[in-house]
């Protein structure tokens, strides 16, 4: 678990939080996520035991980039950037970004669809899906490094390119239309 | 439900904790109310059945607090979310 962190901190231009204990505490609730729904979903926060619904809150979790980018640290606060991690800035208090709509099926108290494909889940928000699903814009979105051509699926593009550390600057939008009507 | 019972010295007030049992700053929270010697109850709630996260559910959200862990609700009223020190110790007069 440990190793699979710091690779990833290192591959996405991120740290580990410093303070040890913090990092042993992080670590084994992912270890025991992992041990009792098959995957290492947020210690911090609570899983719906359906990958299909957890899929956005397995570490490192889709809300990451975004959470580092703006408050110096990911919502659970294992991921932290350059300036916490050398100690120039205090570990953040970070509120969460995850949609209400999502941390609800965790508490079983919204029907959940049960033709949702995992297709069309991508494509939250999910307010009226239903009617305007063509207008819907298309969440993850495609993007492109311009310095090496890397190409990733995700809502916004990484913090720095894992390929050749380009950072986020360097990536553009790849335009997408998806057709439902098939 | 499986509220877990942390006698204190200090019961001025009534004090619940919905906590994660995989969550560090949740057991911090524990564990500064248990080093001011407050006297508190707490649910781990990922341990929960279904039924039972449905009704901490609404609860938190009748008492307008959001869904992030830790939950410090003190008196039946006032929502703490996260582990902050300061609102605490405000909320608990220590």
């Amino acid at each position: 678990m440990r190793k699979r962190a710091e690779a990833d901190a290192k591959t996405f231009g991120y740290y580990l939080v410093p303070d040890p204990e913090l990092l042993q505490g992080f670590l084994e609730g992912l270890k025991t996520n992992e041990e009792r729904y098959g995957y290492p979903s947020c210690p911090c926060r609570l899983a719906a035991q359906k990958l299909e619904y957890d899929r956005d809150i397995i570490c490192p979790c889709d809300y990451r980039d975004p959470d580092v980018a703006e408050f110096g640290a990911c919502y659970c606060r294992l991921y932290v950037n350059k300036e916490v991690f050398e100690g120039k800035t205090e570990l953040p208090t970070v509120p969460e970004r995850r949609p209400l709509e999502k941390q609800a099926r965790a508490f079983q108290a919204v029907s959940i669809p049960k033709e949702a494909k995992p297709a069309e889940k991508a494509s939250a928000p999910a307010a009226a899906k239903e009617e305007t699903e063509e207008m819907v814009e298309i969440r993850p979105k495609m993007w492109y490094c311009k310095q090496c051509g890397y190409v990733v699926f995700r809502d916004d593009p990484p913090y720095v390119c894992p390929i050749c550390k380009a950072k986020r600057e360097m990536f553009a939008e790849i335009k997408m239309k998806i057709d439902f009507s098939v | 439900m499986d509220i877990s019972k942390v006698p204190g010295k200090n019961s001025k007030h009534k004090v619940l904790v919905y906590a994660l049992s995989t969550c560090v700053w949740c057991k911090m929270t524990k564990q500064f109310l248990k080093d001011n010697n407050v006297g508190y109850e707490f649910v781990d709630v990922d341990l929960c059945t279904d039924n039972d996260k449905a009704k901490i559910r609404a609860d938190i959200v009748s008492k307008g607090g959001t869904l992030s862990y830790p939950i410090t609700i003190v008196d039946g009223k006032k929502v703490i979310t996260g582990f902050r020190k300061d609102q605490l110790k405000e909320a608990l007069e220590l």
